[in-house]
């Protein structure tokens, strides 16, 4: 049963071409042919160069290359442009080299024929060097060099045949005809593997793209990618991530202004984690940036910095003037500029550029500032499906991403131009606060996904110490800023002083009344005390009179010789 | 057919000045089709270039280099390698009005 099912599945051929493996599952199919169609200029030949030299040098299949349209001197500088020495490989018998010399008004057809001259030099040549890949560029240079097409095409399907008979893996070049996708419908003898190459111009920018068409008996991405023709070769893009499924880090960076990281519940933005800052022109974005760099070169991460709109030196004299210099880091190594124009080249085109440079360079934070100048080069849609599966692919690599954003002036301040709020992971908005014939700066944080930010609004002073958020002032009048907060403050410590003085007046009243009181009653008190004295000594001396009294009344009784009992009732009764 | 390059040389007859034909066979082994050629190539030659040609017959599968050095993509194919310029002919040479054409074998 395994040996059965080893049997099925189609044995693939890597090429080693830098994301083409991945998109067709692992390369071509060994021992069959390929056919590679495109139009003109649209890479197929350096397409099947790299195939074969790649395979000579890393995967030690020696290859064949035969040339029906390029001489041998032409082939030489072509394989030279990509830095390999094309005799040396010939001479290390890696790589055996043909070329087809076919002119029609040389030839005079003067019956039956077939191509067994061809097939011998096929032979011979792939023999020569033992060959496991061939390369036939372009064959259909036949169809315009020979008139019988009926004996063309019974030849070239014998010649497939005998490819897949001998077991190589052969790449066929054809150009695309108007209906079919090569001139001479190549495709109905190669039906393997069919790949579509594109070289699109819209607005005068040129993207080249590649599509698996066909490949039987295997799975294969079916997506159009972009793809860069470089010094090195050919590199494709398979960014199409779509899962959600990275991993997320709960780490905390810093932003590089205490201030911010405070708002962002005081630890600042995850690691990983998508940032926007977007404005209106000259808020402050890209000084924001470079704080965020500055912080992160600090802590002795990479940071690659995409820069759309300023020269590397600009940017770094200008961020001078805010107390970052970032000319040290760029020194160290730490941080890379890589600052084009966006309409450079096209958008897919920037995306295999940064994956390059990402690849490369592997930094902690990449900045893209702005973000908003890509959408020069591409409609809305286009460059959210670029900028997703960048952030994607960024995520997923766990690097923190800074993008500015310019918001245009009118437009929706809480709307970015691509649409790409749904990607942002922070979003920090920075806007013009006009009050008073003045233009200040307002920061406050838009959304930061899983944590407790704060909503206040804070005022972005800009200077040579870097950048400073104040509270604005929050009022009945509305919010505050620049000189406008700076007098209400004023006005506000004034009022406060001279409440404390009425306080402190008042205070000094009711003490003063508290005394005077306090004096009064003490006053009173004495009163009081000498009257409460002479009472005393009033009813002392009332009660010795009394007694004095009874004594002499008794006394007078006793004189008199009075009733005892009858005249002290009497004398009770008087009293009282 | 013959293996090695096979000579076929008549002595020039009357005319003074003679060019030399020298005509080169490409073929790949015994093919009914190489015979036909061979044949039919003798016929004109002998019709038309009596006493002045010579032909080589050259078997690619002993000497596959050769294939490679003249170009020769179809089997069989003729090169007319004197008088200059080179002329290549394709095919068994049944249509004889394309060989004097191709070979440019001045018919009067």
């Amino acid at each position: 049963m395994a040996k059965l099912q080893q049997a099925i599945v189609l044995k693939k051929c890597p090429t080693g071409i830098r994301g083409f493996d991945e998109i067709s599952s692992g390369g071509l199919p060994k021992g069959r042919p390929t056919l590679i169609c495109g139009s003109a200029g649209c890479g197929k030949t350096v397409l099947a160069m790299e195939f074969l030299l790649r395979g000579a040098i890393q995967y030690k299949e020696p290859g064949v290359f035969v040339s029906f349209e390029e001489t041998p001197k032409d082939l030489t500088q072509n394989f030279a442009s990509l830095g390999y020495d094309l005799n040396d490989l010939i001479a290390r018998k890696l790589i055996a080299m043909d070329h087809v010399y076919i002119e029609r008004s040389e030839i005079e057809e003067t019956g039956e024929y077939d191509l067994e001259g061809l097939f011998i030099r096929l032979a011979y040549a792939i023999d020569s060097i033992k060959a496991k890949r061939i390369v036939l560029d372009t064959i259909e240079s036949l169809f315009s060099g020979l008139t019988n097409v009926g004996i063309l095409r019974a030849e070239l399907r014998r010649l497939f045949h005998w490819l897949k008979d001998r077991g190589i893996t052969a790449v066929i070049t054809g150009e695309s005809g108007e209906k079919s996708l090569t001139r001479y419908s190549l495709e109905e003898y190669v039906a393997d593997c069919v790949i579509l190459l594109d070289f699109r111009i819209r607005e005068q920018i040129s993207t080249r793209r590649l599509r698996i068409i066909k490949y039987r008996g295997s799975s294969h991405g079916a997506d159009e990618y972009p793809f860069l023709i470089e010094k090195t070769g050919i590199s494709i893009l398979p960014l199409t991530s779509l899962l959600l499924d990275h991993t997320v880090s709960n780490e905390h960076i810093s932003s590089g202004i205490p201030r911010l990281d405070n708002m962002l519940a005081g630890n600042g933005f995850y690691r990983g984690s998508t940032i926007l800052i977007s404005g209106t022109a000259g808020t402050g974005k890209t000084s924001f940036a470079t704080k965020f760099v500055e912080a992160a070169c600090k802590r002795g991460e990479r940071c690659l910095y995409l820069a759309f709109e300023e020269s590397t030196n600009q940017i770094i004299r200008n961020m001078k003037s805010i107390g970052t210099d970032l000319a040290p880091w760029v020194k160290k190594g730490r941080l890379k500029f890589h600052a084009s124009r966006p309409s450079l080249y096209g958008l897919e085109m920037h995306l295999v550029t940064i994956h390059k440079l990402i690849v490369e360079f592997k930094p902690k934070i990449v900045i893209v500032d702005p973000v908003s100048n890509l959408t020069a080069v591409g409609t809305p849609v286009e460059v959210k499906s670029v900028l997703t599966r960048l952030f994607d692919y960024l995520k997923a690599s766990h690097v923190t991403t800074l993008l500015t954003d310019l918001i245009h002036f009118g437009s929706s301040l809480e709307r970015t131009n691509e649409e790409i709020s749904s990607l942002i992971d922070a979003w920090i908005l920075l806007r013009d606060i006009e009050i008073n014939g003045e233009r200040n700066r307002g920061l406050y944080i838009l959304k930061s996904r899983g944590m407790a930010h704060s909503n206040q609004i804070r005022e972005v002073l800009l200077s040579d110490r870097g950048i400073e958020l104040v509270d604005v002032y929050l009022g009945p009048g509305g919010v505050l800023t620049g000189s406008a907060r700076a007098t209400q403050e004023a006005k506000e410590k004034e009022e406060a002083r001279d409440y404390q003085y009425e306080v402190d007046r008042r205070t000094h009243e009711a003490e003063r009344k508290r005394k005077v009181l306090e004096a009064k009653i003490e006053g009173l008190r004495s009163e009081f005390d000498m009257e409460s004295k002479e009472l005393h000594i009033i009813s002392a001396d009332d009660k010795k009179r009394h007694k004095v009294g009874i004594a002499n009344r008794s006394e007078m009784a006793r004189l008199r010789k009075a009733d005892r009992s009858t005249d002290s009732r009497k004398k009770g009764r008087k009293r009282t | 057919m013959k293996n090695k390059p096979v000579e076929k040389k008549k002595p020039a007859k009357s005319a003074p000045v003679e060019e030399v034909w020298i005509l080169r066979l490409y073929v790949a082994g015994q093919t009914p089709k190489s015979i036909a050629a061979l044949a039919n190539l003798k016929c004109i030659c002998e019709e038309y270039l009596a006493g002045k040609y010579q032909i080589e017959i050259i078997d690619l599968l002993k000497n596959p280099l050769l294939a490679k050095g003249d170009q020769i993509l179809a089997i069989p194919t003729v090169v007319r390698q004197l008088p200059p310029p080179v002329k290549k002919l394709i095919g068994d040479l049944a249509n004889t009005q394309r060989v004097l054409v191709g070979l440019d074998i001045k018919t009067a």
